[in-house]
């Protein structure tokens, strides 16, 4: 028998029965097992998440101290910086690369991966009863298609030119021709990386996909699965409809960098601000795709720790479908000032305004979420907490660049980078400390260390408000983005105190985040020994050992509830978890909905 | 170091109504943060986990659904409606020029070709200035703005301006300058190495004196 046939025949007689040792390298590299890619995925993109920081605090030497010798500058290249005799001073063009690459790593290559690389694999399986993903093969191939993808882009600072230099929204006709940058090769590979990683995106959302539509265990209803899963299902059909624009949109582009084609470049007959829309309807759909899993991970920690149930579960779905919804039709309020028609910069306004109320919906649901419950304050809760907190701002500060007159001043300024980070930072980041130290015990076995973990909390907190909420002002002063010596213009010369506020803040806030990174190593070998349900929670990842074994469930769970029953007077303790059997009525067959056996399905 | 929340001064005809949008929508944000944020607070230290405390098991009430929905839905279509009006006096609904001008971006800088002695723009009496535009105050100056290369952003930060140089484009931009004085020009869109030298001055004539400064110019640029 071939090992196709015999994976079959193995997988046909149950799959999860008799899992014998995998070789090591089955296990931990080239796995099939969603836990271990979701792993794989959380260690890669936390390794980005380091690097993003690094390149930030490089950039806030530039903006804090503009042209001032860089301490350690010396080593880098002279590409890069220009040797002096009191040592090196950045040059634009390298400072152009980092706020390009800071940005698209920070974006593509760590909150992405760790939203959906990681929560995707490792909550979606888990949270509606199945043994594994849909195709457990092309789970894989998603995982190693983003590691070559990581390669060539990191690879792009040690070419000729440098790192790409035209921002991660890449407009051409900056993008379009190494004769507006001097970047040839690293514009290229830049391209090529996303192109590749976009592939790796979609992969990984087809299965998804089929995974919670076709896997759920019996009793798994649509209206019985956790937020989580709810927000990374929708999540994954955003990802399935945007990526294509986008890889279309990069081909388009790397053509016309390398084969003189004119999609994008006006002196040959392109649109400009072709790339700007195709690269929108794509990047907008993409702001959701970082935020919704954020939301769905908030809602479960604030529902378990308040020992609550969440505050209009059909709303909170609802409110993800409606995002799903509009987010396809507000791309143009990123191009108010672009030379796009200006009535249709009304239309845009109007739709970008209406999207507002969904993520109010989820707000005002998750304080009445916490109103009347019995909040447990431990670190994932603080994390959650501190989400809508910021979100809270994050998404006001929006209404500001909604607007489009009060835009046509605040475009493209320091405002709309406070905006972002209050989002994606004071957001998803949040929510993802959040997702990790509450998932920890089930991933590793293990609790992260407490103590620790708050004085993470309470630092990060703080200097992070510090480093961003100072960029309003900074931005309401009419200071540019993505600027290289703000100096340069008479006007933003008395900023300087703030931006070196701002800088000395942000190596702070980078330097606490060593807290969190000794703590989850520490953890993993010293931490507490964690129960099967360390935080008494209603959802199925819970009812199955930590580190749940191949295969996840011993035997097919079924459910009886939904994910939220907390303090529910039907149950003693005050949590009700999915599958504990209502009293009285004991599990009958003919009670659980159409048992649906799930195919195990090899690739 | 500046921590206001108030913008800066500006001086043109349509810069009140935008400032006042901003100030509108800086009320309502600021009222609904501390109201959100005072409430989460307060919920965290009242209900904050004690011996006893039991959480009230409740799933939700469609009033309060309906309630902030419509609430927010309204509050947010008003600020459109209120922000449709000025946006189209800003962008869309040109007035009659008092001078017009080409103001072309290139990597790095801005060249402005005014209509000489005769008023009229591409006759052999135009005459240009490099990082300068020169305007009369209470008048409507009429910007055809293009580029050579790539992206730029004419931005006028004291005018409440911004508007994307696009190659292959001539974009419209209009405003009128309510006091003589020295403004900024900025790029505001990333455009390659020297992206943050492309500055200039603003110079804002009575328009006597611009008189006077456009015709000695048109003289020294005579051929």
């Amino acid at each position: 028998m071939s090992t196709i046939e015999q994976e079959m025949v193995h997988a046909a007689e149950g799959g999860h029965h008799d899992h014998h040792e995998l070789p090591f390298i089955r296990k931990y590299i080239f796995s099939t097992d969603h836990k271990m890619i979701a792993k794989q995925f959380m260690f890669v993109s936390l390794f980005f998440l380091v690097i993003g920081g690094l390149l930030a605090t490089m950039m806030r030497w530039q903006l804090g101290y503009p042209s001032q010798p860089m301490p350690g500058g010396m080593l880098l290249p002279d590409a890069m910086m220009a040797p002096t005799p009191n040592g090196a001073i950045m040059l634009p063009e390298f400072y152009n690369s980092l706020v390009t690459m800071h940005g698209t790593i920070m974006i593509f290559f760590a909150i992405m991966p760790l939203l959906v690389g990681l929560f995707g694999n490792l909550l979606i399986p888990l949270q509606i009863g199945a043994e594994d993903m849909a195709f457990p093969r092309l789970n894989m191939i998603s995982f190693w298609l983003a590691v070559p993808a990581g390669i060539l882009m990191l690879s792009s600072f040690a070419v000729e030119g440098g790192a790409a230099g035209a921002g991660w929204t890449s407009y051409a006709p900056l993008s379009a021709s190494g004769e507006w940058t001097g970047v040839y090769l690293g514009q290229q590979l830049w391209l090529a990386s996303l192109t590749i990683l976009g592939f790796s995106s979609l992969v990984g959302a087809v299965n998804y996909i089929t995974t919670v539509i076709n896997m759920r265990a019996p009793g798994m209803t649509w209206f019985r699965m956790p937020l989580a899963t709810w927000a990374l299902f929708i999540t994954a059909i955003l990802i399935l409809l945007a990526i294509p624009v986008l890889a279309g949109a990069l081909i388009m582009l790397l053509f016309d960098q390398t084969l003189g084609t004119g999609f994008f470049r006006p002196e040959v007959g392109g649109e400009p601000l072709l790339w700007q829309h195709l690269f929108w309807f794509f990047g907008h759909p993409e702001v959701y795709i970082l935020i919704l899993p954020a939301m769905g991970i908030a809602s479960e920690v604030l529902s378990n720790r308040a020992r609550k149930p969440i505050f209009g579960y059909h709303s909170m779905v609802l409110a993800i479908i409606g995002i799903g919804f509009l987010g396809w039709i507000v791309w143009g309020h990123h191009m108010f000032m672009s030379g796009m028609n200006p009535l249709l910069g009304t239309s845009f306004m109007i739709s970008t305004m209406a999207i507002a109320v969904p993520s109010a919906i989820k707000t005002f649901n998750w304080l009445a979420t916490v109103w009347k419950g019995d909040l447990h304050l431990d670190s994932p809760m603080l994390y959650a907490l501190a989400f809508v907190s910021m979100f809270i701002i994050g998404g006001l500060s929006g209404i500001f660049m909604a607007s489009t007159p009060v835009d046509i001043y605040i475009h493209d300024t320091y405002f709309i980078v406070a905006h972002i980070h209050y989002v994606l930072f004071g957001g998803s980041l949040f929510a993802i400390f959040a997702g990790i130290t509450f998932w920890y015990p089930k991933m590793f076995g293990r609790m992260m260390n407490e103590n620790l973990n708050k004085l993470h909390f309470g630092l990060t907190i703080v200097l992070y408000n510090l480093v961003f909420w100072p960029m309003h002002n900074l931005g309401l002063q009419g200071m540019m983005r993505r600027i290289y010596d703000f100096t340069q213009y008479e006007y933003l010369a008395p900023l300087q105190p703030m931006n070196e506020f701002i800088s000395i803040s942000v190596f702070l806030l980078v330097a606490a985040q060593s807290i969190y990174a000794f703590n989850f190593f520490w953890s993993l070998f010293k931490g507490e020994k964690a129960s099967n349900n360390p935080w008494d929670s209603n959802t199925l990842e819970w009812t199955v050992p930590s580190p749940p074994p191949h295969g996840n469930f011993p035997e097919m769970p079924v459910v009886y509830r939904g994910p939220y029953e907390y303090s529910s007077p039907e149950s003693e303790t005050d949590f009700y978890p999915q599958t504990t059997p209502p009293p009285s009525k004991p599990p009958v067959q003919e009670l659980i909905p159409e048992p649906v056996t799930p195919t195990p399905e090899g690739f | 170091m500046n921590w206001s929340w108030m913008l800066p001064p500006s001086f043109s005809t349509v810069s009140g109504d935008i400032d006042g949008i901003y100030y509108v929508i800086l009320w309502i944000t600021g009222i609904t943060f501390f109201i959100t944020e005072g409430l989460l607070f307060y919920f965290i230290f009242k209900y904050r986990h004690k011996e006893g405390r039991k959480a009230t098991y409740d799933h939700g009430s469609t009033k309060m659904e309906i309630a902030w929905t419509m609430v927010p839905l309204v509050i947010v279509l008003w600020i459109g409606v209120v922000s449709k009006g000025v946006w189209d006096t800003v962008k869309v609904d040109v007035p009659p020029a008092g001078l017009e001008v080409i103001v072309t971006g290139k990597q790095f800088e801005w060249n402005v070709t005014y209509p000489g002695p005769d008023g009229a723009l591409g006759t052999s009496d135009d005459f240009e200035t490099l990082n300068e535009l020169h305007a009369p105050v209470d008048q409507p100056v009429v910007i055809t703005l293009r580029s050579d290369d790539v992206l730029h952003s004419f931005f006028l930060p004291e005018m409440r301006i911004k508007q994307d140089a696009v190659p292959g484009q001539d974009i419209t931009v209009w405003f009128e300058a309510i006091q003589p004085g020295d403004y900024t020009i900025g790029c505001a869109e990333l455009c390659g190495i020297g992206h943050t030298t492309m500055g200039g001055t603003l110079t804002v004539y009575t328009a006597a004196d611009f008189q006077a400064w456009s015709s000695s110019q048109a003289q020294q640029q005579q051929p």
